[in-house]
């Protein structure tokens, strides 16, 4: 891997001029702090937290087949969508596995908006584009940089710059001319907070994040944070907690699966996913809090209290917001109810965990009041 | 005080190396959130891993920079990990060793030597 050759991103000069410290992730050289993973979360929670997600994977479909064509790769309803939504979306392959989890939306009235992730990119555009049919027609999105800005102050830092914005609740999805420019702007995220995910054209990337972190409440956070945001939200990490073998029912995916696609049968894998719905899984997602030791890491195996090995963590680490020892991990259904004690080996020594609910931390995403 | 290439340091009084990881590699860890030290008593080998040290996104082993017994441990490190971070070189110690065979100590480098080393890092 030492002679990869990293693609950087747009902000790459920004983030050196920020001291990052930068790592390879996903094919790209990314920053994974700048002050410090626990300070960046921490402020996060706090403040707001300004991401380059820039590596993430853009595109449009479009055509007037576009939104027929999408279902056949997801098990979500997307014809009911509304305009100006988003739904959280997973990629199948033919044996249910999860390919990838994606955002899929509609911010204009010209098809759909994809955002997928980096490290999958390639292959889930080569996947669309071989097999979208009709008039459907797939662009990646290549001259256009994602920030993200997560956390309780981020609407209030965000309303300056677009007192629209205020409007939006979670989950919607725009096309808006802000900070002079034309933006795709979502009122979405990765980290448990209300906040925006805003795609700008690259030339415009690096004068939109030092606009954003001129603003005292802003600080650029890391990959690393963004991890230990996302592992307290209970969100799962592609490539870690989900992969290609994983089905949505295993998973703890079923929000993802539409009534109607669940009725009609019609997405990819529909054998082995309605099966587990009805009879069951062989394994499941939980959340775990770790009652003792060291934090458990991905690869460490979970054991019941009588220590019988039953299944393995899939992501784990400190929770800086809680200070406790939180894990994601995959376990045979009868272990999964929330209370059950189990146990994480690390390095050769059981220690205590229970499952829990999730998510971890509460999030605080932002539902505008019905009028 | 000496270094080894894996980070360590070592300090020696009479029998007892005090032995902790260096400045360089707590700024490189990044924030400390667990420490896990040796049991008193043990016998360690030079270049055994003896403890482990966790940041946020990684768990990492520690490696003996001298033979000998364990005869004290930094539990001080269970409650408060971050003093690794705040004081590598000094309070953020993580065990003593009576050493079985001081010269060990003479293959190790001396801060200026570790200095240079850092540099072609």
């Amino acid at each position: 891997m030492s002679d990869e050759i990293l693609k950087t991103t747009p902000l790459n000069a920004a983030h050196r001029a920020l001291g990052a410290r930068m790592v390879g992730f996903g094919g790209y050289d990314m920053p994974v702090q700048y002050e410090g993973v626990l300070a960046e979360h921490k402020w996060t929670r706090e403040h707001a937290g300004l991401f380059d997600v820039s590596h993430m994977g853009q595109a449009k479909i479009t055509g007037k087949d576009a939104i027929e064509q999408f279902e056949r790769f997801v098990p979500g309803d997307y014809k009911i969508l509304k305009d100006h939504k988003q739904k959280y979306s997973l990629l199948l392959n033919d044996q249910g596995g999860i390919m990838d989890d994606l955002m899929a939306g509609k911010p204009d009235h010209n098809g759909l908006y994809v955002v997928v992730n980096a490290g999958n990119k390639d292959a889930d555009f080569a996947h669309l584009r071989a097999n979208l049919q009709g008039d459907a027609k797939l662009e990646v999105l290549e001259d256009r940089a994602l920030l993200a800005i997560q956390g309780p102050e981020a609407i209030d830092v965000m309303v300056q710059h677009e007192p629209a914005l205020a409007e939006l609740s979670f989950m919607d999805i725009t096309w808006l001319n802000v900070f002079g420019v034309n933006c795709y702007i979502s009122r979405s995220g990765y980290t448990g907070e209300d906040g925006f995910e805003i795609s700008v054209p690259a030339a415009d990337a690096e004068r939109v994040w030092n606009l954003l972190l001129s603003d005292e409440r802003v600080k650029p956070i890391g990959l690393g944070a963004r991890d230990s945001l996302r592992l307290e939200a209970g969100l799962p990490l592609h490539g870690h907690d989900l992969d290609a073998t994983v089905s949505p029912v295993e998973a703890d995916l079923t929000f993802a699966l539409s009534k109607s696609r669940k009725e009609a049968a019609n997405f990819p894998g529909a054998e082995r996913i309605l099966k587990e719905l009805a009879e069951g899984p062989s394994r499941k997602r939980v959340n775990l809090l770790v009652k003792e030791g060291a934090p458990a890491r991905e690869g460490a195996e979970i054991a019941d209290k009588d220590g019988n090995i039953i299944g393995v963590v899939t992501s784990g680490g400190p929770s800086p917001s809680t200070g406790n020892k939180i894990a994601i991990g995959f376990v045979p259904p009868a272990f999964t109810e929330i209370g059950t004690e189990l146990k994480v080996v690390v390095r050769g020594r059981p220690a205590a965990a229970e499952v829990v609910a999730s998510p971890f931390v509460p999030t605080r995403y932002y539902r505008k009041p019905k009028a | 005080m000496k270094f080894t290439k894996d980070h360590e340091w070592v300090s020696l009084d009479g029998d007892i190396a005090t032995v902790g990881i260096s400045a360089h590699a707590a700024e490189a860890l990044g924030d400390v959130v667990f420490v896990e030290t040796p049991d008193v008593g043990k016998t360690v080998a030079k270049g055994d891993s003896f403890a482990v040290v966790e940041s946020v996104k990684a768990a990492s082993d520690v490696y003996a920079p001298v033979s000998g017994e364990v005869v004290e441990a930094n539990g001080a490190l269970a409650d408060a990990p971050e003093t690794v971070n705040a004081s590598p070189e000094g309070e953020g110690w993580f065990a003593k060793i009576k050493v079985s065979d001081a010269s060990e100590l003479d293959g190790l480098m001396d801060k200026a030597a570790y200095d240079a080393f850092l540099a072609t890092l």
